[in-house]
């Protein structure tokens, strides 16, 4: 496997256009959580034509529901989730300018399509490995929707926070390439 | 009559549902040490380590090893000649899993289906009872993460299919899921009974201890072909391709209707979790 490329948030389109899939990346700086019922809220609320809670330009959206922090942590365990059900949300917030989407599994060819033209990438984070992960987010403050509990959108400050690149902004999907190298 | 407590199944509920999601079992640890040595793909490779050194994490820190702690699905075996005592069966179970979520910082993932409002403790627990000769009572805690649970099915084949028609579609169906359920993952397969039964022998079979073959040879030479031609997909390690895509596959088989030929799949993650005591 190849080095890993440090990248810190916010993303410019520079940044993510010389990523590949395949390549193993540390983010560093701010990311947002955010899953099911956040993505819903954010969504109605561009459709009413008011301001987001946070400002999605340049960002990236970590798929997770992370467990209840024990005293001295800063959060709990906190892997990703399926990515799948946010794919009718995604190219949308996209299109504002989310530059990255941290997840697990597949996404629809609508998506892939959306992260070509908008010019964003969509990474895998371990899924399962959430006690470890965690280990790279140090801090984590809840913004908006505290109400959700797990699905409230919080601010989580990482440092070398390790995912690959799955879909990239030239329409390559590691899945896909992965599978068809090892199928027999 | 033997006499347990009510109380007494809120501690065992409780602990097992703490112990659950934070241990890992031998079993799984040493096909995560196999899946090391054998998986050709050296991302596979690292994502068995990743999930060793997860392992060794939540254990020593005591945390969940996965932020999806499940819904608490709880199998219980009654002895018939237990007599319990001091309180509500069922309240005594949603109530050591209302605590072991919370003392164990857990994340409840139980919700509303239409407001989706979480309803905060993770209760109610999914409880299926068993009675079973004797005056002990046996549980079994096996928290369910939503992201393998959503890639299961029920299927009502044709008695025409066949044992073909079974195995085309649980290796089909476990294509189709990719990288969504985590892999390597675990597949349990229900195979007869009615719609519903079918379903829950295909849960049941993932509480054997890993890779336990079917004591009848010819559902375990099924679990080794299916292994073997869902590990051939390529998937492998968090779909991010290799030889590892499955850890195993429990078939469970029973009599079926002679107009009907029901099967199931349901997948575990490689947070192959669940732990049980008896009292």
């Amino acid at each position: 496997m190849s080095e890993a490329i440090r990248l810190k948030t916010p993303l410019a389109d520079a940044d993510v256009e010389k990523l590949q899939a395949g390549d193993k990346v540390f983010l560093n700086g701010v990311i947002y959580t955010g899953r099911d019922a956040a993505h819903k809220r954010l969504f109605d609320l561009l459709k009413e034509g008011k301001p987001l809670p946070i400002d999605i330009k340049g960002q990236v959206i970590y798929y997770v529901g992370p467990a209840p922090a024990k005293p001295g942590q800063a959060i709990g365990s906190a892997g990703p989730t399926t990515s799948g059900r946010m794919d009718i949300y995604s190219p949308k917030l996209m299109e504002i300018g989310l530059k990255g989407m941290i997840g697990k599994g597949m996404r629809k060819k609508e998506v892939v399509e959306a992260m070509k033209k908008y010019k964003a990438v969509y990474f895998a984070a371990t899924g399962g490995a959430g006690a470890l992960l965690a280990k790279a987010i140090k801090k984590a403050q809840i913004v908006a929707y505290e109400d959700l509990g797990p699905e409230a959108i919080t601010r989580l400050e990482v440092e070398d926070f390790p995912v690959i690149v799955v879909n990239d902004t030239q329409g390559n999907d590691l899945y896909q390439q992965g599978m068809a190298k090892y199928a027999r | 009559m033997r006499e347990i407590n009510a109380k007494q199944i809120t501690e065992v509920v409780k602990k097992l549902c703490i112990d659950a999601n934070l241990f890992l079992g031998e079993d799984v640890l040493a096909a995560f040490d196999r899946g090391e040595k054998t998986e050709e793909s050296p991302v596979g490779k690292e994502i068995f380590q990743q999930l060793k050194e997860n392992a060794r994490i939540a254990r020593e820190e005591k945390v969940a090893m996965c932020q999806d702690t499940g819904l608490a699905v709880i199998f219980v075996e009654l002895g018939q000649e237990v007599h319990v005592v001091g309180g509500d069966f069922n309240a005594a179970i949603h109530e050591g899993v209302r605590q072991g979520y919370q003392e164990g910082y857990l994340r409840k993932s139980s919700c509303h289906c239409f407001t989706r409002a979480n309803t905060k403790d993770n209760t109610p627990a999914i409880i299926y009872l068993e009675m079973v000769p004797g005056d002990r009572m046996k549980i079994t805690v096996a928290p369910k993460g939503g992201g393998s649970e959503n890639m299961s099915m029920v299927n009502m084949l044709s008695p025409s299919d066949g044992i073909e028609g079974i195995k085309n579609r649980v290796v089909e169906w476990v294509k189709q899921a990719g990288s969504n359920p985590c892999p390597p993952v675990v597949v349990g397969v229900g195979i007869g009974g009615t719609f519903e039964q079918t379903a829950l022998i295909a849960k049941k079979a993932l509480l054997r201890p890993l890779g336990q073959k079917n004591p009848d040879p010819q559902l375990a030479a099924l679990e080794e072909e299916l292994l073997t031609r869902i590990n051939n997909l390529g998937i492998g390690p968090q779909g991010l391709g290799g030889r590892i895509t499955a850890l195993a596959v429990h078939v469970e088989m029973i009599p079926c209707h002679i107009a009907s030929f029901p099967m199931a799949v349901n997948i575990n993650c490689h947070a192959h979790r669940h732990k049980e005591a008896e009292i």
